[in-house]
């Protein structure tokens, strides 16, 4: 008989790398090996930043210094806009700080409904639903519409959480090329005729900050009876006349099925939500696992949304503000010589293409270190295997911070190397 | 070694940057080290090839040359 419980001198047990021969933290040494040797050269960990002050959707403190920032999805500025955090605030007082339980529960409120009627006044459309997160829309949605028999046509670079809906339900998963609309219709055309599809796609990629080719995509999916879903996630708000997304601008939202978006970029606050027309969209409440097995979110944040989704309908200003400033940075940071991952402004992400990651680390610290913060982005976020500085631009940045930002670029840049 | 086999091995070779000496057994993760997105462009190219469908869930039971093969026969018969 021997005593069960592990004691510091049992001999199998190394205290300093955990039980020996069997631990499942085992896998993570690679990672935890380059960390630590980019860590060694003396960077800053660029996933560990904290902004200890915010003051408006473009400054906040890091480090104790006023930065500015430009690596949030804050595209439309609505953060600090009096009208949302008013609408918060009463929410707070009125309805409490949670609401502990499921939508189809207790944890639909007044505000829940409200906002899902603001969703709808915005896009047009008949039905919209509500989630937690951006996140969890895109696990529901996906895992519940396509079954084990169903295929799923999705693009190489699509979002992890398009792979993770997939990777939640059964169906069957093909890929096509990054916006290929050639590919994408010959692996239509290679499936069985009789079987269910959904294609999915994005309005803009956010790693590069690419527009998806959406009319001719649309077409190809139609043709081939496919049904279609798109994720706007960064493109409400700023494209198409009413800032519906890239379907607007294209002219296909009436063909698309469904429209995946996100409360966490414009709207400025944080949820996800799916709009539809598909007149059997009701049902989804009773069968999308990530939407009855969560709480809802919280009455505040609702109410933030609503109020925000319904100044974003009347935003036409700062949608032409924005572009101003995505043109201004896109033009400014190719002269300085910077390699960008579209060749010409396509939406207000813009990624400054790094060829290492050291030299992006570098390249990343010298611009903190001079007031500005932008996203690292590596693998597996990446496409391609490739590093990159990703600046995303908001309607309330001032054309002279833009100004400022490219002086900034220009001064890093040069420090490190990678411009003249 | 089938056809197939051949004509599989052929379109690896553009990918086979560390001029790896190919057998049924040759693992694409261990001994061709491909990360994800070589993968992708290969089996894109390898479905164009035969025009068949590669699902990403066939996929992740294939890991060596010889299976690959024997996955695009069966796709193919």
């Amino acid at each position: 008989m021997t005593d069960a419980a592990a004691t510091p001198d049992d001999p199998q047990i190394d205290l300093a790398t955990g039980p020996a021969g069997h631990d499942l933290m085992a896998k993570f040494d690679p990672l935890i090996a380059e960390r630590q040797a980019l860590l060694d050269t003396g960077v800053r960990d660029p996933f560990s930043i904290v902004m200890e002050e915010v003051l408006s959707p473009t400054q906040a403190i890091i480090n104790g210094r006023e930065t500015i920032l430009l690596g949030t999805y804050n595209y439309m500025g609505m953060t600090f806009d009096p009208d949302v955090v008013a609408a918060g605030k009463a929410a707070l007082d009125e309805f409490g700080s949670g609401t502990t339980g499921s939508r189809v529960l207790n944890g639909t409120y007044g505000g829940h409904r409200d906002c899902e009627d603001a969703l709808r006044e915005f896009y047009g459309m008949d039905h919209a639903m509500v989630f937690s997160t951006g996140y969890q829309a895109n696990l529901g949605i996906i895992s519940t519409l396509a079954g084990k028999d169903d295929y799923i046509i999705l693009d190489a670079d699509s979002h992890a959480s398009i792979y993770d809906g997939c990777a939640l339900g059964n169906a069957q998963v093909v890929r096509f090329r990054h916006n290929s609309v050639e590919d994408l219709g010959k692996r239509l055309a290679r499936l069985p005729k009789e079987a269910g599809k959904l294609v999915i796609l994005e309005g803009v990629y956010s790693m590069l900050g690419d527009i998806a080719p959406l009319r001719e995509m649309v077409a190809v999916a139609r043709a081939h009876d496919a049904m279609i879903l798109v994720d706007e996630a960064h493109s409400m708000g700023f494209f198409g006349d009413h800032g519906r997304g890239v379907a607007e601008q294209e002219g296909v939202i009436d063909d698309v099925d469904f429209i995946i978006g996100t409360f966490s970029k414009s709207v400025g606050t944080v949820g996800g939500f799916c709009v539809s027309n598909h007149p059997k969209f009701e049902v989804l409440r009773l069968v999308c696992r990530p939407y009855v097995f969560t709480a809802s979110l919280p009455p505040s944040v609702v109410a933030t949304a609503a109020t925000s989704i319904r100044k974003l309908m009347h935003a036409g200003d700062k949608r032409a503000h924005l572009w101003e400033n995505s043109i201004r940075l896109h033009n400014g940071l190719r002269e300085l010589g910077f390699t960008l991952g579209t060749a010409t402004p396509q939406s207000a992400i813009i990624a400054v293409m790094i060829p290492d990651q050291q030299t992006t680390v570098m390249m990343w610290q010298a611009l903190l270190e001079s007031g500005l913060y932008v996203n690292m982005a590596r693998p597996p976020a990446t496409p391609a295997g490739t590093y990159l500085l990703r600046c995303s631009l908001c309607a309330e940045h001032k054309s002279e911070q833009v100004d400022q930002i490219l002086s900034l670029f220009a001064a890093a840049g040069r420090a490190t190397g990678l411009i003249n | 070694m089938t056809e197939t086999y051949d004509r599989v091995a052929a379109l690896i070779e553009p990918f086979n940057k560390k001029g790896v000496a190919l057998s049924d057994a040759t693992s694409f993760q261990n001994d061709l080290e491909w990360d994800s997105l070589t993968v992708l462009d290969f089996v894109a190219t390898v479905e164009d090839e035969f025009d068949v469908t590669i699902t990403m869930n066939m996929q992740a039971e294939i890991e060596t040359v010889g299976q690959l093969a024997a996955a695009v026969e069966k796709l193919t018969a």
